[in-house]
């Protein structure tokens, strides 16, 4: 390849970058992310009051129904689809990390329960807990040494 | 008027996300990382906290508020019991969202099958 | 016989018939009319999806065996390749058949990559029938490349969508209606694109050197031919072609189109920028291209497969993304 046709490629490498709908994307997400940010606090207003929940367990099982919805959905096979929809309006919330867990454990079932499912199951979620941990490991400290 | 705020806070989190996810072309996985140590980040110095009481599962719901409660529980351990609870009480308030995200995951993956 | 710097010309290389099985999308789109075999949905009958992506070699192999009317005894090698780790399809599907096999890897390039090792074979004449082969399957693919097919990520615009097709084709040394005049070899070409979710444009250059190399072996112009199509460049690598050509002065445009985009309609099917995988060029070169020439559509065509080379380890660590592209001619004897 000549130096003409090396320099083309990189004059129409930038010509032709290609243009992402950041708007469109941003209220999809804003959508589908505040959606279901009012499905959990509907369901976390009806475990206060009809099953009188105090506030820390109404969230936590508040919470662990989200999670079902997520599991659910993405056994279901439409979670994607919402996903393609929404972008981070579905992998933000809680819901998305359940999708993460469950697609990757379902996916590796062709491989069998302990060698597909348990072991692939932090396939994609493992990053999440990690930083997690990590970050409130560094911050905690230091509010620590702070509070001191 | 919970309600209201839980979907504009929640919305929003989720558009900050979508907006950095599309402006430097990232995946999935940079998004929720940042966010969790964004959560863990804000709740150092209680304001986490505030956003929870004003917007309730729009705060508690995206994948920030997990930071946001490991930083919680570690430090509430950490009071009671000195620095060492940092280690100790840390999955304590997560410990429902992992155990069911688990049992679920594998319940369902064993019930479905993938559609591609 | 080598011709310039990265081609050679065949003088009795034919191609007898091909066979494509496909899943469902392929089997909706434009050309479904032309394949041999399709599924309903992308499991085709098997467990798994690697499963399913060995019935459909399966299914090739066997429709194109039928089709010339020969029994695999008579067949001197099977050159073939996919996309999964270790190129595991042909390796197991081979299990079943006494036919030597060569299993090759260019990514989505493998199509044109296994009819120069046996048009070579063929013309050197030391084989006289040869099958080469090739499928992709989308599953296999996220599975490995990206992520679990039911993963909630958003995909973008420049995805182009692994085509779930296999196909295979019989090149012989006994005169058929079409023949395999000549191909151009690729060189590998890093064009420092590092976007795995745009996969047309990093392959774009790759497509661009080889094709530019193939008119300078041959001296020929885009006129030549009556079509010159590209494996899986799809929309943005398709655009990016033609701009390419644009600056040196060669307009490829009323001639030019990719095989990503006449697999799919990218309107009516969700396929994002088009097809992609080593099935899409072999699905619609085997398929429908090779029905045109027959049907005096077109007298002489060039294929240009195209392959992005690249792993996830290997992205995360940072590099950019190489592309290779080889070309085959195609030409209709007589008139």
């Amino acid at each position: 390849m000549n130096n003409e046709m090396k320099g083309a490629i990189e004059k129409v490498k930038k010509e032709t970058k290609p243009k992402r709908k950041v708007l469109l994307n941003m209220i999809k997400a804003f959508l589908v992310g505040g959606l279901i940010c009012l499905v959990a606090q509907i369901i976390i207003e009806i475990l206060k009051k009809q099953f009188a929940l105090d506030k820390t367990m109404a969230n936590s099982v508040g919470i662990a129904i989200m999670v079902f919805f997520g599991s659910f959905l993405t056994g279901l096979g439409i979670y994607d689809k919402i996903g393609q929809f929404a972008g981070a309006g579905t992998i933000i919330p809680i819901t998305g990390f359940a999708n993460s867990m469950t697609s990757a454990a379902l996916e590796s079932k062709s491989e069998g329960v302990i060698l597909g499912v348990f072991t692939n199951m932090f396939k994609v979620a493992g990053s999440v807990i990690v930083v997690g941990v990590i970050s409130a490991f560094v911050f905690g400290t230091i509010r620590y040494l702070l509070g001191i | 008027m919970i309600y209201l705020m839980a979907f504009l806070v929640g919305g929003t989190i989720c558009a900050l996300g979508q907006i950095i996810l599309d402006v430097f072309k990232l995946v999935p996985i940079y998004i929720t990382s940042l966010f969790v140590s964004l959560g863990a980040m804000f709740d150092t110095f209680g304001l986490y906290d505030k956003l929870v009481e004003k917007a309730g599962a729009g705060a508690t719901m995206p994948i920030s508020s997990f930071g946001h409660s490991l930083v919680h529980s570690a430090l509430e351990k950490a009071e009671q019991v000195g620095y060492i609870g940092i280690l100790t009480g840390i999955f304590n308030l997560t410990a429902a969202g992992i155990a069911a995200s688990i049992i679920f995951a594998f319940f369902i993956a064993l019930i479905f099958r993938p559609k591609g | 016989m080598k011709l310039g710097k990265q081609s050679i010309v065949f003088d009795h290389v034919y191609l007898g018939q091909a066979a494509v099985a496909t899943g469902p999308k392929e089997k909706l789109g434009p050309l479904g009319s032309y394949f041999d075999q399709t599924y309903d949905d992308l499991y085709c009958g098997a467990k798994t999806w690697e499963k399913a992506e060995m019935q459909l070699m399966r299914d090739a192999i066997e429709n194109c065996l039928t089709k010339n009317n020969i029994g695999s005894g008579e067949i001197d090698c099977f050159i073939g390749g996919d996309l999964n780790n270790q190129i595991i399809i042909g390796n197991y599907v081979m299990r079943d058949y006494d036919i030597p096999y060569l299993g090759v890897f260019g990514a989505c390039s493998t199509s044109v990559e296994g009819l120069i090792i046996g048009a070579g074979m063929i013309n050197g004449g030391s084989f006289n029938r040869v099958l080469a082969g090739t499928s992709s399957h989308n599953a296999t693919s996220e599975r490995q490349f990206r992520y679990p097919t039911e993963y909630g990520g958003q995909k973008p615009d420049t995805l182009t969508f692994t085509s779930t097709a296999a196909g295979v084709i019989l090149l012989c040394d006994n005169a058929t209606d079409l023949r395999l005049s000549g191909v151009t070899l690729g060189m590998v070409i890093d064009a420092k694109l590092n976007d795995p979710l745009d996969l047309g444009r990093a392959m774009a250059p790759a497509a661009f050197s080889t094709i530019e190399a193939h008119f300078r072996d041959f001296n020929t112009k885009p006129e030549d031919y009556d079509l010159i199509v590209t494996g899986d460049l799809s929309y943005y690598g398709k655009a990016m072609l033609i701009k390419l050509f644009k600056e040196i002065n060669i307009d490829i445009t009323d001639r030019y189109n990719d095989c990503g985009l006449l697999l799919y309609d990218r309107f009516q099917q969700e396929v994002f920028a088009g097809g992609s995988g080593c099935g899409c060029c072999a699905a619609v070169t085997y398929g429908y291209l090779l029905s045109k020439l027959r049907d005096k559509t077109y007298k002489k065509i060039l294929v240009v497969a195209t392959g992005a080379l690249l792993n996830p380890v290997i992205v995360a660590q940072k590099e950019t993304i190489p592309g290779i592209a080889h070309a085959a001619v195609i030409e209709r004897i007589g008139e």
